[in-house]
């Protein structure tokens, strides 16, 4: 059929601009202002897709952002294909490419729609219960499980879109614009108020915009007349900005909001480039008035989701609003009055309306008189009991519904239709209201959740709130609106208002059918085909709250997190179970409202700006000399430099030996560094330092373990006494932030009275340390009256020098047991001092060395790195340093958690060091280490901490933690691989120069 | 996200805080004299209200100053702030 649908002109199209499109790859034509959805209608397509699990066709169902089955793939591009579009949301452009999903080959012949006739066999929970035996099968189910999970497909290549951030700071929030949004933006913005409107749709004024009916009028003016007047006069306000094609994702605590302002969505793909496509705001309002309207509901029946088969409100939509009739031969299904507005609609249009089955037994109002005196037949007290048509609706059989609803009676009738439209009544859109905190209270009378509490200053108007006609909105609004923005009056005290919506409602949520439920299909959920066997089914077993209902049946877990159907299955739980819905309280909502784009969320946070990192000083010689780099914090660091041919083993061993054998340099600018000062400054390392600092003179460094109150080893690293009262000290290079941050607590929190004052220094100074025999020589070119000899700058001192006019800091210390001497120089001087460094060294074979070779050279000392051999659950006792204990000092922290009956445990995992019998073969660090294989189960007794060959020793070394390693020295120990045994002899973690020789060789 | 007043700079967002546990206890003067289990109450045992509850927070992004919050965590109401060192306010005890 290629009938053109298209019945009236409306003033949302334009005629004028046709837009081609494809749909499966076939050409359709459209006009501006269509969605996908309404141009498919228009071209009388009405099936879509396929259903999740069973595979049946789907077409159509809503017109807005609700839609549970008409999603599609858009475009065939890797790059920006899209998933799960929703053809009602999307806007038609040139070459728009979209195609169905979830069916194979195609949507009109799907292999899968055998599950379809599987059904009896796939209920609720079938996944849980059948692939649970016998476990080993597992890996095998899954590969066909994930063949058949998801919808849609991924984008295989970076998006080529451009996406970013913006904050926003108002007044007044105002959501949604229709009319109730439409009137309290006006109103704030007239008052002064700084005001932000936003609509998820391109156009606004909501569902009144197009309500063309006498029976809704306003000042005498028929509603969308006098709503269009209102929108043009807010159009000119100054300090109202209005967003449109702008969805509200999330709505958090303290009026924080997210929403996702679409840009380029709508336009051709030739006009998007360079043009941001979203922009995801983040808005901070003083007030937030939410107008989000409501959701129509299905009814729940015998095949209730084939092709044709609509909500009744979105057949109005596409009549008046899109100028396209959903069918020839019509047939609407209510419980209450909206659907009659929707026949007079269409009839008013030409478009033919076959018949109206009411639920209800007696109805009278003025809308239901206009029909009958049109001569459209309706069938009260009656219900659907089936529909036909496999990939479209041809037909319904009704009966009649006994008096108390739970049965049908007398004889079936059929009915030729080739579109039906349904009404359940409505639902407020409370989903925002709820993730901010609000509370939802039931209301029997029409079996609604509206907002009771509100956690934030935010008030919910209009159909969100449970005031579903128009004189209940417009009577309400005006008191609403100057009680919530404090104002004396407004323009809408006294509107004269026409409604002639009859509020009566006979709500059912499972209609009862001629066949037993275990012969029906009730979707529930449209998108996850969950039907009301289904929960019922969950029931049986035992699931009583909504929450374990949903996963278990999936309903409302689907990419419309069930906007349709939740209501129902609540309201079936209810029944079976015979619990209040109000006590029985929805299932959570949770953000975002529509699905954002990962775009969207990561904004222009990608490639190189995905995170902030940091360079030393010395970061472009580093890729100069075409060094590795490795992340260490937020910082790059020099990992290692290969030479030609080089991979990281030939590098880090290289320099390791040239090191030791003649001299290296390291960029060590990452090292924290704080600056200490005040007259306390002694007192207060005393305590936070697990040695002593008392005695420390002016112009010495010490070494220092800092603990956690727990006694678990925190951070180290030197610390030097530069005057009286002023110190520096230095932390490990990701620890820097953190040791800040603690040492500040205790001085304010715990011990105000000390004077003692804290300042991060780390980016001021680059530090450039030397290392190896010949570094002495090195450093005496690079400063030359600097006096190295031993008794003048011994190990563990420093010195306040220049270096030409440059003011510097020389520190005699050494992670690497070699002689070293560490340079900290203003940073921007550091790249200077480096090359000085260079070429004084040049003449030695200086060999610069990255973070690798440096842990290569501590290991062989046996030196800790906090955080690589220990894991917050290692004392100083554990990794052998009581030395670093004061016996003397009374507290320090973590001092007495050293002697819980934890802490003195003597199995306690202990830092050990470990040669391998094979001097060649190089532990794997994190393997396990155990004693008995032939024990069962076999007892771990620990893993490798630190590992490698030593080109210095020629031997393979290793550091590991053990349980009770401290008193197996000599022990043999295995470390069991996937194919072997390795055999391991336990040391002194100190493999290399234990009497420390090097330091003043 | 919340807005927290911080007593030294005014209203900021959430993301320049980090909170810092519960609020008001003490650090022994003398560790040392205290039992396993008395140490133990100290280092380990915290409270986690639903209701007001007494905490600790830090303008990390900011001036680094602590201060103190009283919030509600069942609705996240922050009910009052006051400075380390000063007495909290009685009316939530």
């Amino acid at each position: 059929m290629t009938n053109n649908l298209r019945v009236k002109s409306s003033k949302f199209i334009d005629e004028t601009y046709k837009i081609s499109f494809k749909f499966n790859n076939k050409t359709y034509y459209g006009y501006k202002g269509d969605t996908l959805a309404s141009a498919l209608l228009a071209n009388n397509i009405h099936l879509v897709g396929r259903s999740f699990k069973y595979h049946r066709p789907r077409g159509i169902m809503t017109a807005g952002s609700e839609e549970p089955n008409a999603i599609v793939q858009l475009h065939k591009n890797t790059s920006r294909t899209e998933p799960n579009v929703r053809a009602t949301e999307i806007e038609i452009y040139e070459g728009l490419e979209a195609s169905s999903q979830n069916c194979w080959p195609s949507v009109n012949f799907d292999v899968g729609g055998i599950n379809n006739f599987l059904s009896p066999v796939l209920p609720a929970g079938f996944y849980y219960k059948t692939f649970m035996w016998p476990a080993s099968f597992w890996e095998k189910y899954e590969y066909f499980i994930r063949k058949s999970a998801g919808l849609g497909k991924s984008p295989t290549e970076p998006d080529p879109d451009i996406y970013e951030h913006k904050y926003i700071h108002c007044d007044v929030l105002v959501i949604g614009a229709g009319i109730s949004g439409i009137i309290a933006a006006k109103t704030s913005a007239k008052n002064g108020f700084k005001t932000l409107l936003v609509d998820e749709k391109p156009h606004l004024g909501g569902s009144t915009i197009y309500q063309n009916l006498e029976h809704f009028k306003i000042n005498n003016q028929i509603s969308s007349s006098w709503l269009d007047k209102e929108i043009n006069e807010i159009k000119k306000i100054d300090n109202l900005e209005i967003k449109i094609r702008t969805s509200v994702a999330a709505f958090h605590g303290y009026n924080f909001l997210l929403a996702r302002e679409n840009l380029t969505d709508h336009l051709p793909l030739h006009q998007r480039n360079e043009k941001v496509r979203h922009r995801l705001l983040k808005i901070r309002a003083k007030k937030v008035i939410s107008a989000t309207g409501s959701l129509e509901r299905p009814l729940v029946f015998d095949n209730n989701d084939r092709p044709g088969i609509m909500l009744s409100s979105a057949i109005e939509k596409y009549s008046n609003l899109f100028g396209v009739a959903c069918g020839q031969k019509n047939v609407l299904f209510t419980n209450n009055d909206s659907a009659y507005e929707t026949a007079i609609s269409l009839f008013q249009k030409g478009i033919n309306v076959r018949a109206i089955i009411d639920n209800r037994e007696e109805v009278d109002s003025k809308l239901v008189k206009e029909i009958e005196k049109n001569n459209i037949k309706i069938y009260k007290g009656y219900t659907v009991v089936n529909t036909f048509g496999y990939k479209k609706i041809n037909k319904i059989s009704i009966m009649q519904l006994s008096k108390d609803g739970q049965k049908v009676v007398g004889s079936k009738i059929s009915i030729d239709c080739d579109c039906l439209g349904m009404s359940g009544g409505w639902t407020p859109a409370v989903h925002l209201f709820t993730q901010s905190g609000g509370k939802l209270k039931f209301r029997d009378e029409d079996q609604v959740f509206i907002p009771d509490t509100y956690p934030s200053d935010q008030i919910s108007i209009g159909s969100c709130n449970g005031e579903f006609t128009l004189d209940e909105i417009l009577s309400r609004i005006s008191k609403k609106l100057k009680d919530f923005l404090n104002i004396k009056k407004t323009e809408y005290e006294n509107l004269e208002i026409q409604s002639n919506f009859n509020k009566t409602k006979r709500n059912i949520w499972l209609l009862p059918s001629d066949k037993i439920i275990g012969k029906t299909k009730p979707f529930v959920d449209y998108q996850n085909d969950a039907t009301a066997k289904d929960i019922k089914l969950a029931l049986r077993e035992g699931f009583r709250s909504i929450e374990h209902v949903k996963r278990y049946t999936t309903t409302g877990m689907g990419t419309d997190q069930g906007k349709l159907g939740n209501m129902h299955a609540l309201g079936i739980i209810s029944e079976t179970a015979g619990s209040k819905m109000g006590e029985l309280g929805t299932t959570t909502f949770r953000p975002p409202y529509t699905p954002l784009t990962f775009g969207a969320i990561v904004g222009r946070n990608v490639g190189e700006y995905f995170d902030v990192y940091r360079k030393t000083p010395i970061h472009d010689w580093h890729v100069e000399n075409k060094a590795k780099f490795e992340n260490v914090g937020q910082w790059k660091r020099a990992w290692f430099y290969p030479k030609e041919n080089e991979g990281m083993h030939e590098a880090v061993q290289r320099e390791s030996k040239a090191a030791r054998d003649s001299a290296g340099i390291l960029d060590a600018s990452t090292l924290g560094k704080i600056d200490i000062q005040g007259t306390d400054a002694s007192e207060f390392l005393n305590r936070v330092y697990t040695n002593a600092w008392s005695k420390l003179a002016i112009g010495k460094c010490r070494y220092g373990l800092m603990l956690n109150e727990d006694g678990m080893v925190y951070d180290d690293g030197v610390t030097t006494r530069l005057d009286e009262n002023h110190y520096i000290m230095t932390t490990t290079t990701g620890g820097a932030a953190t040791v800040l941050g603690k040492l500040e607590d205790y001085l304010q929190t715990e011990w105000p009275e000390l004077d003692v004052y804290l300042t991060s220094v780390t980016d001021h100074y680059a530090t450039i340390s030397v290392c190896g025999p010949n570094s002495k020589k090195i450093i005496s070119k690079v400063i030359p009256n600097l006096d190295l000899s031993d008794e003048k700058f011994p190990h563990m001192s420093f010195k306040n020098t220049k270096i030409d006019k440059v003011k510097c800091r020389v520190m005699r210390i050494s992670f690497t047991g070699e002689q070293s001497y560490e340079i900290n120089v203003q940073a921007n001087y550091g790249k200077s001092v480096w090359d000085k460094c260079m070429q004084a060294g040049k003449e030695f074979n200086i060999t610069p060395y990255g973070t690798e070779t440096m842990h290569l050279l501590r290991a062989e000392k046996g030196f800790i790195i906090v955080g690589q051999d220990t894991d917050a659950t290692m004392t100083p006792i554990d990794l052998q340093m009581d030395w670093i204990v004061s016996k003397k000092k009374y507290d320090f922290i973590g001092k007495r958690s050293l002697y819980r009956s934890d802490t003195i445990r003597e199995d306690r995992k202990q830092l050990i060091g470990l040669v391998t019998e094979n001097p060649k073969e190089v532990l794997e660090e994190g393997a396990q280490i155990i004693a008995d294989a032939n024990k069962s189960p076999v007892e771990m007794l620990g893993h490798i901490t630190s590992s490698y060959y030593s080109p210095n020793l020629e031997k393979s070394i290793a550091l590991g933690v053990v349980k009770g390693g401290k008193n197996m020295m000599g022990q043999k120990l295995i470390i069991p691989m996937e194919n072997k045994q390795i055999y391991v002899t336990v040391t002194d973690p100190v493999f290399l120069d234990k009497e420390n020789k090097r330091l003043n060789a | 996200m919340f807005l927290i007043h911080c007593p030294y700079c005014g209203e900021r967002e959430q993301s320049e805080f980090k909170a810092g546990g519960e609020a008001h206890i003490v650090r022994p003067k003398q560790p040392t004299e205290l039992s396993d289990d008395q140490w133990a109450e100290y280092l380990f045992m915290r409270k986690n209200i639903k209701g007001v509850q007494f905490e600790r927070w830090v303008h990390a992004h900011g001036c680094r100053k602590w201060f103190n919050i009283v919030r509600d965590t069942s609705n996240d109401e922050i009910k009052a702030i006051y400075k380390m060192g000063e007495k909290p306010p009685t009316k939530y005890k």
